[in-house]
């Protein structure tokens, strides 16, 4: 018998196709190469490393599950895998690859216009021109049904008029997904950068998701044309529609970092010698290694099945929400076990452990705080939502 | 012209190799295994040249290995390889560097057209003889030029002038096409393959020959044997000397002399 593989205790890899594994392998050489050597630098300065996005197109990882106008064409389960490795990375290049394909470029295919879609989306491809979606607001992010941002019908034209808070790559943007109300509901536009009235400011002082750019938007009587409106979007379930695309993302790119501190506590608990023997020689040690290993077990098993439900087209949007809530869990878990495995050491960004913990605070919350996406599942189950 | 690169599968080099029991190989189940990088600069700089030129007709990719080495061809032809193709027969699977390069050169004889340029890595990261790229070249009977750090290939594609570092000093070596050239790292930095490029490769044609194709398989005039590995010995325990720097100098000179018996 083969010795088991620690960090795929249940051959999640045999599930795979030769394509998927050649997807993952590619995007996992990438990062080791290219990401890790210099992403923690990064964190610690709190800036983006707005030099990998040229190499990132180049890969073909922007909108690479969407079809034609120079997207990648390949199926859910390489775009979960493609997350998952760059999460490994870092969230931050995961979160920037997410809301460009999965919150900017999918409206776009999915509602928009023809001629939006010419106009956008190669060049969005290419990673020449970059998005971000505007749905939260300084007023709480988890009940996007009560936003204030308004857009009134003026002749051929919308004036926009509000606010957006906590904008994944808002500063970076040539084009803002910006959702608002209207006389008849939630409608999605395209609000360019340059218009007139609309503005962004970066949010500083983050200590979560410090590789990436996060920004407010601020619109004051911005007039956009109706050409630049989502035509087939209407009513929350548009922007709800993205979010289950970049969801699903996430369910699987949170199992990158937990590979990777997993890997640094298994690896650090081996050399580490304690009162004569080393770490991982230690009853209350191995318990903890077993069970970050139980915990990402499963998370893969979960993912991998919940993509070949979307690759199925039998996905249900709180499937992706138990997925998300139980992934985002296990994940800052055992970041955080794996810091304080590390000891002092697992304070330094040295380490992976620290940076990753810090940045899951982020990805736990947005998309769907865990309590948001626990009683949308219970909605289901119970058919009352309490919210 | 016409362009051939040899690529090999390799463990990755991050791989913790385990020696079989009877010393025979490696043991290869559950090995993470990759494309040799020297064979990967080969493959860039065929691409490179083909799209620098354009006379270039085509650039084929040429591998000898198991059905897992699919993966090596793939990557090279995602990489920009036009077509590749496979030498895989279990009469083929050996230890011998001699003995491959042997095999590869009949396979390339098959082709009719022939190559004007074909291109190695410096040497494989597992077996490190270097020698699969000066006997290839020796028995398709071209010129051969090694450890290539700078090339310019003449306009008219009929001759090359390669650089290689050397002790101290650069050698510039002009050469007659077609021929061989091994490349060492530093020349050309190897693309990431896209995974659209990925996914296209896969419609590319990919030709297999086993040992039916190859006429006379035990013809092999491969020189060498190679007879056992083992893995290297386990380091011996290390003694920590405590004590005051005076007492614990006198004790390392003590031991040099008495245990190590060095001094
Ligand atoms: C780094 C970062 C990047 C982001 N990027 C984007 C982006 O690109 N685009 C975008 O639109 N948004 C983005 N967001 C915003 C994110 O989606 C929101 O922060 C998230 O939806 C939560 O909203 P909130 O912060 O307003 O918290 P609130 O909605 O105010 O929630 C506060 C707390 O109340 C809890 N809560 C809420 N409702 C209930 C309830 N009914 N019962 C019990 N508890 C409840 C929540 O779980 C949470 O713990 C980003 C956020 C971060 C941190």
């Amino acid at each position: 018998m083969e010795p088991v593989d620690p960090y795929d205790f249940f051959r999640f890899r045999d599930n795979l196709t030769e394509d998927e594994r050649q997807v993952q392998d590619t995007v996992a050489r990438f990062v080791d190469d290219r990401v890790l050597p210099t992403i923690a630098e990064y964190f610690e300065r709190d800036e983006f490393p707005r030099e990998l996005i040229q190499e990132i197109a180049e890969l073909g990882l922007l909108g690479c599950n969407l079809e034609g106008y120079g997207c990648g064409g390949l199926n859910h389960v390489c775009y979960g895998l493609t997350c998952m490795e760059l999460e490994r990375g870092d969230s931050g290049i995961r979160s920037f690859v997410s809301v460009q394909g999965s919150l900017c470029m999918w409206p776009i295919h999915t509602y928009g216009t023809e001629d939006q879609k010419q106009r956008w989306l190669p060049g969005m491809a290419k990673g020449e021109l970059i998005g971000c979606f505007g749905l939260t607001e300084p007023d709480g992010g988890s009940d996007p049904g009560t936003m204030k941002t308004f857009a009134k019908k003026d002749g051929d034209d919308w004036v926009i008029n509000g606010a957006k808070m906590w904008i994944t790559n808002g500063c970076l943007a040539d084009v803002a997904i910006v959702w608002a109300e209207t006389d008849d509901g939630v409608r999605g536009f395209l609000v360019e950068k340059g218009m007139s009235g609309y503005s962004t400011r970066e949010i500083k002082r983050k200590f979560s998701l410090r590789a990436s750019v996060t920004s407010e938007l601020f619109f004051e009587n911005v007039r956009v044309p109706d050409a630049n409106r989502l035509p087939e979007a209407k009513g929350l379930a548009g922007p709800l529609g993205c979010l289950t695309q970049a969801r699903f993302g996430i369910c699987w790119g949170v199992i990158g970092p937990a590979i990777a501190c997993f890997r640094e506590a298994l690896e650090y608990s081996k050399v580490r010698v304690l009162f004569g023997s080393p770490l991982s020689h230690k009853q209350a040690i191995q318990l903890r290694l077993a069970e970050m290993s139980r915990q990402i077990t499963m998370a893969q098993l979960l993912a991998l099945q919940l993509g070949r439900m979307k690759d199925d087209k039998v996905m249900h949007h709180t499937q992706v929400s138990m997925a998300k809530w139980n992934n985002c869990r296990m994940a800052i878990d055992l970041c955080r076990e794996a810091r304080d495995l590390l000891g002092a050491s697992g304070i330094t960004v040295e380490f992976s452990p620290i940076r990753h913990m810090l940045n899951l605070e982020s990805v736990i919350t947005y998309e769907g705080t865990e309590t948001i996406h626990q009683l949308a599942v219970a909605r289901e189950l119970t058919g009352a939502a309490a919210f | 012209m016409r362009i051939l690169t040899v690529v090999k599968q390799v463990p990755d080099s991050n791989a913790t190799i385990k020696v079989k029991g009877d010393g025979s190989g490696i043991e290869t189940a559950g090995l993470k295994t990759v494309c040799d990088p020297f064979d990967e600069f080969g493959v860039e700089l065929a691409v490179q040249t083909r799209e620098k030129r354009s006379d270039v007709d085509e650039v084929v990719v040429i591998c000898l290995g198991d059905d897992s080495a699919s993966g090596v061809l793939r990557t090279a032809l995602a990489m920009g390889a036009d077509r590749a193709i496979h030498v895989n027969d279990p009469k083929f699977e050996s230890m011998n560097e001699l003995f491959d390069a042997w095999v590869l050169a009949e396979a390339i004889k098959k082709d009719e057209k022939g190559f004007d340029l074909i291109v190695c890595g410096k040497h494989n990261i597992d077996l490190d003889s270097g020698a699969v790229g000066p006997a290839l070249a020796e028995f398709l009977n071209v010129p051969h030029v090694g450890a290539v750090q700078g090339l310019e290939i003449a306009d008219d594609g009929s001759s090359l002038t390669a650089r290689r570092r050397i002790e101290g000093a650069e050698e510039v070596v002009e050469c007659s096409m077609p021929a061989l050239l091994t490349i060492e790292k530093g020349l050309v930095e190897p693309r990431y393959p896209s995974l659209p490029n990925l996914m296209k490769a896969k419609k590319k044609p990919v030709e297999v020959l086993t040992s039916a194709d190859i006429s006379d398989a035990d013809a092999s005039t491969a020189g060498t044997d190679l007879v056992s590995i083992s893995p290297p010995p386990p380091r011996p325990e290390c003694k920590m000397i405590e004590g005051e720097p005076e007492e614990m100098a006198r004790e390392l000179v003590k031991l040099l002399r008495e245990e190590a018996k060095v001094v």
